[in-house]
């Protein structure tokens, strides 16, 4: 049943990516499509860990941006073509993730929560330090030339944005369904349980902290293409945590189905308010409905639905 | 003979740096360590302390400290408010750990984004005649900005110390830390104990913004560096001990002080998240917990 849900939003997605496409919309469609879909891939990433297994993740902003500075450094050193620059994005930020998630996830929950917001401050700090990548000033970079196929650069990193959120659904939709996901959920119900029933729960949340990790840094890998100038503060924005932690709570986090309904939605709002209101009000708006979901519609848009429903669960 | 006079200055600096760093841990050592409330918006209701000490600073000229003190009802009653909705909302449902950690993202995203929509990302800061004034002994300079709040935070911490240990209030909420279930039996409403806890966390938040304004200017997002270090000084100093969160922030400061006087400045923010990981890998129950 979930398998077709599945089905259905994918062929979705590339039906409608396709058509944006062919519509030869407005390239600013494609600036600001592309940004919500980072935010699917960035939302999906943070409920691997966040949603399955409830360790809160803070540092989204310092794993999106281990994987833009990986693809800084790789075009500056080596010209790397673009799957090279995915690939190690992946590889670096997954490499964090378990180097992070092995100092803390074996204690308390809240200490790798505390230790993902200070590895944001603490990235930051050290890019700024590194000359090589710009430092403070930041470091503008060269798009590739002309690609057939595609009508202009952007385009065609839409269409690797929108392949990359595929992908991302998918590693979370699998997750879902295989015995890991059944793990996850056993120790975010309870974790003590799962352990006295032999669910290794260590490994387990090992292995959603580094794909979880890794999806970030995929999502940030581009990103130098995308601004064409970057920038500390800009890549290791406090936006990116906040909009990948409220995009699931708002969704609902129990399913892959939540955070791309809270990234589409929240992610489209803003971008329309960023261009009508103000961006600084459109953020506090972000905090202000965040912080009225947490408290008054825990289990987010999804569970709304099922509580109209009159579904068995509440 | 000049690399010995620097590092003498480095340790005293980091001394009095460390004393501001304990008045702005005091009230995470006692949310976190006593509490179990994992309140990671603690360093930007600081920040609130300061922009409210900068408004009545330069409307009024009223002294920064004086004006700290004075708003610490005020920063009282927001503590039980948020406290109030953060019991209602999550620990009464046992939700603490995953949406009352976003509750309090969500409260330090607003505050942050509240204060920058109001005053700018500008840099703010207060006057007061002692603040460009320093001492001398020897080789050694004390800067009265660091040693002033030095001096404040010690003193706040005195009181919070002989409070938790001396009053009646004060050993109900150490005890709520240890048995609630026996504080019940004896007649004491837990969530009422740690209404007051809260609301004196939040109330040092106050002084400590106080503190902050004098040592330097303040900017809104200048909370998020304080995140690493204040829950750095509660783990160190063993979550909830009073003396021991003052000895960690010292340390905390030294450490501090010497890495920006010997590799720069910028690199200060990584000590103390270093000293967390490193305490947390090492020993989680800190310097001086059992």
């Amino acid at each position: 049943m979930r398998g077709r849900t599945f089905g259905v939003v994918v062929i979705g997605m590339v039906l409608a990516g396709v058509l944006f496409t062919r519509l030869g919309a407005n390239q600013y469609y494609y600036f600001a499509a592309y940004v919500i879909l980072q935010y699917v891939v960035l939302a999906t990433a943070w409920n691997i860990l966040g949603g399955y297994t409830g360790y809160v993740n803070f540092g989204t902003a310092a794993f999106f941006a281990l994987g833009a500075y990986t693809s800084v450094v790789l075009i500056k050193g080596f010209a790397a073509p673009l799957p090279v620059l995915l690939a190690a994005g992946a590889a670096v930020a997954g490499l964090l993730g378990l180097g992070i998630g092995y100092l803390t996830l074996r204690l308390r929950g809240v200490f790798f929560s505390i230790a993902t917001l200070a590895l944001a401050v603490v990235l930051q700090t050290m890019v700024i330090n590194w000359d090589y990548v710009g430092g403070a000033r930041g470091i503008s970079v060269v798009r590739p030339g002309r690609l057939p196929f595609f009508g202009s650069y952007v385009e065609f990193l839409f269409a690797v944005m929108l392949l990359l959120a595929i992908f991302a659904i998918a590693v979370a939709w699998w997750i879902e369904t295989s015995r890991i996901g059944r793990g996850l959920a056993a120790i975010r119900d309870n974790e003590e349980a799962a352990e006295c029933m032999g669910v290794p729960t260590l490994r387990l949340k090992l292995i959603a902290t580094t794909v979880s990790g890794s999806l970030m840094g995929v999502a940030g890998a581009p990103f130098p293409y995308y601004v064409t100038f970057v920038e500390p503060s800009s890549a290791f924005n406090l936006d990116y945590a906040v909009n990948s932690l409220a995009m699931p709570m708002i969704g609902g986090t129990t399913t892959w189905v939540g955070p791309v309904i809270g990234a589409i939605l929240l992610g489209t709002t803003q971008q329309v308010a960023t261009v009508t209101i103000s961006s600084a009000l459109n953020l506090l708006i972000v905090g202000i409905i965040l912080v009225a979901f947490v408290i008054l519609a825990p289990d987010g848009i999804l569970g709304l639905v099922q509580r109209l429903k009159g579904g068995a669960r509440a | 003979m000049v690399s010995l006079d620097l590092l003498a200055n480095a340790v005293v600096a980091g001394i009095l740096l460390g004393g501001f760093y304990a008045a702005v841990s005091l009230g995470v050592s006692i949310a976190f360590g006593l509490l179990d409330v994992v309140n990671i918006a603690h360093p930007v209701f600081v920040i609130l302390g300061s922009y409210a000490v900068y408004v009545t600073n330069t409307a009024f000229g009223l002294d920064p400290i004086v004006a700290g003190i004075v708003f610490t009802p005020v920063f009282y009653l927001i503590g039980v408010v948020v406290y109030r909705i953060y019991y209602v909302s999550f620990e009464k449902k046992g939700q603490e750990s995953l949406r009352g950690l976003v509750f309090f993202f969500g409260v330090l995203f607003i505050v942050e984004v509240g204060l920058t929509l109001k005053y700018g990302v500008d840099y703010r800061l207060v006057e007061a005649q002692y603040i460009g004034e320093s001492l001398r002994f020897g080789p050694v300079g004390i800067a009265l900005r660091l040693l002033v709040p030095c001096v404040v935070a010690v003193l706040l911490t005195l009181v919070l110390y002989l409070y938790l240990a001396k009053t009646f209030v004060g050993r109900a909420i150490k005890a709520v830390s240890q048995d609630s279930l026996a504080l019940r039996l004896m007649g004491a409403d837990p969530v009422k104990v740690k209404d007051v806890a809260f609301g004196i966390a939040i109330a040092t938040a106050s002084l400590a913004g106080a503190l902050l304004i004098m040592i330097g200017p303040v900017e809104p997002s200048m909370n998020r560096e304080y995140i690493g270090r204040v829950f750095a000084v509660a783990v160190l100093g063993g979550m909830g001990s009073i003396g021991g969160t003052f000895l960690a922030a010292v340390i905390i400061g030294v450490a501090e002080s010497l890495t920006s006087t010997f590799f720069g400045p910028s690199w200060a923010v990584a000590v103390s998240f270093g000293v967390l990981l490193l305490a947390l890998a090492v020993r989680p129950a800190g310097l001086f917990g059992s």
